[in-house]
């Protein structure tokens, strides 16, 4: 079981780099900063200075080297555009993200589940088709539209929930459900057709056979063989919560990692964009990981495999 | 002479599919005593299997209906029970036990789990007694080191010690009828007879009525006392083993039996039975076996043979009276 | 040369999907959607009603023509510059539907690629080619579009391109997955024994019988593109205006939801039926060809 887990905390490792490295050059062939920062009257001499300072002048490997160096120790450097530690800017904004993305998962879990075991239990029925069809409008909703329309009916019209911001737990829903109305469709249709799959198995007879009561049937013996391929997808959906949350916050004002990549994409400051992107990623990598080690703890055959 | 732990009486069961709608158990009655082994024969959509879930009431919902009949176990009936009562029923009174273990078995959860859960809920028992019976049964099967066996996951054991845990499931209780669907196909040859023994060995013991599905004719001579070959839905022949087998008197028997072939007999061609299986959405009122039978009459085609009783025990469904042998 | 047993030529692998369609109910919603908006797409010029570059401040605002001040000259209203809104989501099916088709298109090829030879290979060339398939699909890619835009510009291309880069990642696991499976098969052993090429195993024998997945999964991830081309026309970071596209169309709406509130209505209601009728389609197919693969 360590081995599985060592083998996966390499590939991840692995993967970081590549992008780090990607995400380095992306953000080197952007154009110079410099040009948004300095006035409008500096003087070539001091773009040197500036460029000096701030080290944009040296080979890109050496940047690159160096980046990586301090990376690892959680220095990312200065923002070019706020004059702060970029680390101390990520640590402002990336609870604020986990938060939300947090409880955006949640709802989706508590309504996936329910909806999607009893839509197979009761196959073909109001509640199956009614499951059906927020499924697929889940997935072809698109997020911000959905935003948009939300914060002018229900924050706006009927003032029910607050548009934006962070101000207590109200604050979290709209962008909450916004956010996680995708992953409810998708989870739900998986929960379904492997419901339906198992439901239809040998060792869901055999359990009936042996006069399991049916309640246990489903959710106990169904349900767990059920599991595995929403798990892997339940960490796919996390990623993908993490990474469109950019839209979401920037509708809802949500400062959280998104809107903090948004700004320095516009204002294209290095140090910010490598960063975020980073722990987006490294935030994706160790979800993954827990992903695969919940697997491998529900499925024994995964476990147990050399 | 104690009444038959199962009396089936003309059970029927339809299955609805794409292609219209199947007469899977077409009219089927049988019965079986204490300690007796009814062998149930015939080609791959006879019925057998149906036979088996009906008697269960495990037919795929909602494509099969049970539409009538009596399945009598110990004098109840099973089909006016409600489905809270034949929870009861099941793994207690009726166990069966199925084709594949591999499949049969829950793959995410341990032998120990799986094995607990139905002697708790028939015993009542818990914790460190619970324990050391579902290890009993484990030896009861033969499994060696049972207690160790009960952390064990299915995927680590072979295909017979499965088999044999699905079976220490099944004499959990133990039951009073013992359904066998196929259990020894999926083995190998060589423990295949060390099954067999076994499941003879636990009836001596606890003396269920067991009734074993099978395409072999040859299991069914070493297992059965008596057997009914089904075609089409129906039994087209019931009676003690040795009868069927030497003096066979309907002609799907006679095929069947005639198609084995014998080892040392020089044989220029092997017997097979001719034309298809039967298309059991659109099957004639008539004979099922009629469009297959070497001895067909016109009055096959026109009605339905009825069960007639050849000699005492000994019940068959053809026109002819008595078949050149 | 004559093909070896099992080899499969592309009009066998139209031949044997065809049964597999017959006898089910063809999706006419979504067939019938999909059709309308690629006939609105190449027919833009000629069914659009008016120029949909072309802005009246005197009639900016204006309603749909169902609602009091509205008129049949612009059906669907106009907006903030007086454009017609009819002829904007007329002429933004073109960008939406050509970026989902080309970085589909783009992304599958390449995908499909590299995982029919990381599975047919195995061994280290999968290795490598399944970690920087993993590095790949763990980048944002609204955030890979979004610095794309911010350094090269905002354009169509850009769009497809981001997209495309990080989705082929996509199907070569899901290919790879196929292949391994397939490999598993006598008919590849077969194949080799009798002496063909890794070229002619891999074109003749493992892709015609991943191309039902592949379908799937095209038609399931045309709906994705749009959305995510939306999105970013949204941010700014997509179809540079005054190009009609319809994320920039919500966006720029988006101020005047309340008093003008198709503005952003209409855009979102044409993004969600193109997409609906993709999804609806691929569960069909997916239905149809492989129902094991629901996890797609």
């Amino acid at each position: 079981m360590l081995r599985f887990i060592g083998a996966r905390l390499l590939q991840s490792l692995i993967a970081l780099a590549i992008i780090s490295v990607v995400v380095f050059v992306l953000a080197r062939t952007t154009g110079d900063p410099l040009y948004l920062i300095l006035p409008m009257s500096a003087t070539p001499e001091d773009f040197a200075n500036a460029r000096q300072y701030l080290g944009l002048d040296r080979p890109y490997v050496e940047q690159y080297l160096s980046f990586v160096g301090r990376a690892v120790t959680g220095d990312f450097g200065m923002s070019l555009r706020a004059r702060r530690p970029v680390s101390e800017l990520i640590r402002e904004r990336l609870p604020n993200s986990l938060k939300l993305a947090a409880f955006a998962m949640g709802i989706s879990l508590a309504m996936a589940f329910p909806l999607g075991v009893m839509a197979a239990v009761k196959k073909g029925t109001g509640i199956d088709r009614a499951a059906q069809v927020i499924s697929v409008l889940g997935q072809s909703l698109p997020t911000f539209w959905v935003a948009i329309l939300l914060v002018e009916f229900v924050a706006g019209r009927l003032q029910w929930l607050p548009a934006g911001g962070i101000e207590g737990f109200s604050s979290y829903v709209l962008p909450g459900f916004t956010l996680g109305w995708f992953v409810v469709a998708g989870l739900m249709r998986l929960l379904r057709s492997g419901m339906l799959e198992v439901l239809d198995s040998e060792c869901v007879k055999l359990a009936r056979v042996k006069g399991v009561v049916e309640r246990r049937v489903i959710w106990l013996h169904a349900l767990k063989n059920a599991l595995i391929p929403v798990v892997t997808f339940a960490g796919i959906y996390f990623a993908i919560l993490v990474t469109t949350a950019i839209v979401v916050e920037t509708v809802f004002a949500w400062p959280g990692l998104g809107r903090l990549a948004y700004e320095g994409i516009s204002s294209r400051d290095f140090p910010v964009i490598q960063a975020v992107v980073l722990t987006t990623a490294a935030i994706v990598a160790v979800v993954n990981l827990c992903v695969d080690c919940l697997y491998a703890f529900i499925d024994p055959r995964i476990r147990y495999a050399r | 002479m104690s009444p038959p732990v199962v009396e089936v009486r003309d059970l029927r069961t339809h299955l609805v599919t794409r292609w219209g709608t199947v007469k899977a158990v077409d009219g089927v009655s049988f019965a079986v005593d204490e300690a007796e082994t009814l062998g149930l024969v015939g080609e791959s959509g006879s019925g057998k299997s149906m036979t088996c879930l009906s008697l269960v009431r495990l037919v795929p919902r909602p494509a099969a209906r049970i539409l009538g009949g009596q399945v009598l176990l110990d004098g109840e009936d099973l089909l006016t029970k409600t489905e809270r009562e034949m929870q009861k029923v099941r793994g207690r009174r009726i166990a069966m036990i199925l084709q594949d273990p591999m499949s049969s078995l829950n793959p995410v959860f341990s032998i120990g789990m799986q094995m607990r859960e139905p002697v708790s809920a028939y015993h009542g028992l818990r914790g460190r007694a619970l324990a050391a019976r579902a290890a009993a049964l484990l030896a009861a099967v033969r499994i060696p080191a049972p207690a160790e066996r009960l952390r064990a996951f299915p995927h680590q054991l072979s295909g017979g010690m499965r088999q044999r845990v699905v079976g220490a499931m099944a004499i959990a209780a133990p039951p009073r009828l013992l359904i066998a669907d196929e259990p020894t196909t999926s083995l190998d040859l060589t423990i295949q007879a060390q099954y067999l023994a076994l499941l003879k060995e636990l009836q001596r013991q606890h003396r269920f009525a067991l009734i074993f599905v099978t395409h072999n004719l040859g299991i069914v001579a070493k297992m059965c006392d008596r057997v009914a070959v089904m075609y089409a839905g129906r039994i087209v022949e019931m009676g003690p083993v040795r009868r069927i087998f030497t003096r066979p008197t309907h002609p799907y028997s006679r095929a069947l039996l005639e198609s084995i072939p014998r080892l040392g007999a020089r044989v220029e061609r092997l017997i097979a039975i001719e034309g298809q299986p039967p298309d059991l959405a659109r099957l004639p009122g008539a004979c099922a076996f009629a469009p297959r039978c070497p001895h067909v009459m016109d009055r096959c085609r026109a009605e339905a043979p009825p069960e007639r009783t050849v000699e005492a025990g000994h019940v068959t469904r053809c026109w002819l009276e008595t078949p050149s042998s | 040369m004559p093909a070896e047993p099992g080899a499969l030529a592309l009009p066998d692998v139209v031949a044997s999907a065809v049964p597999a369609a017959r006898g089910r109910r063809l999706p006419v919603f979504s067939l019938g959607i999909i059709g309308l908006f690629m006939l609105v797409a190449i027919l833009a010029p000629l069914l659009s009603p008016a120029d949909p570059f072309e802005q009246s401040l005197r009639n900016r605002f204006k309603p749909p023509a169902w609602e009091e001040g509205g008129s049949w000259k612009f059906p669907l209203g106009t907006d903030r510059l007086g454009r017609d809104m009819l002829s904007r989501i007329i002429w933004g099916s073109r960008v939406s539907l050509a970026a989902g088709v080309l970085t589909v298109l783009l992304a599958s090829a390449f995908g499909a690629s590299v995982g029919l030879a990381a599975g047919y290979y195995g061994g280290r060339v999968d290795a490598a080619l399944m970690r920087i398939t993993d590095a790949t699909m763990s980048f944002p890619v609204i955030l890979l579009a979004l610095i794309l835009a911010v350094t090269v510009g905002p354009s169509f291309t850009n769009v497809v391109v981001a997209i495309a880069v990080i989705l082929w990642a996509r199907y070569a696991r899901v290919i790879r997955g196929q292949v391994l499976t397939l490999m598993q098969l006598d008919f590849v052993a077969q194949a080799r024994i009798v002496g063909a090429g890794a070229w002619r195993i891999i074109t003749r024998h493992l892709l015609p019988n991943t191309l039902n997945t592949l379908v799937v999964l095209v038609t399931l991830q045309i709906g994705y593109v749009i959305i995510v081309e939306a999105s970013l026309s949204f941010l700014g970071a997509g179809i540079p205006p005054p190009t009609p596209a319809w994320g920039s169309m919500i966006a720029e709406g988006r101020e005047f939801v309340t008093s003008a509130w198709w503005v952003s209505l209409f855009p979102g209601l044409a993004i969600l039926l193109v997409v609906l009728a993709f999804n609806l389609l691929g569960d069909w197919l997916r239905d149809t060809f492989d129902p094991k693969l629901r996890q797609l």
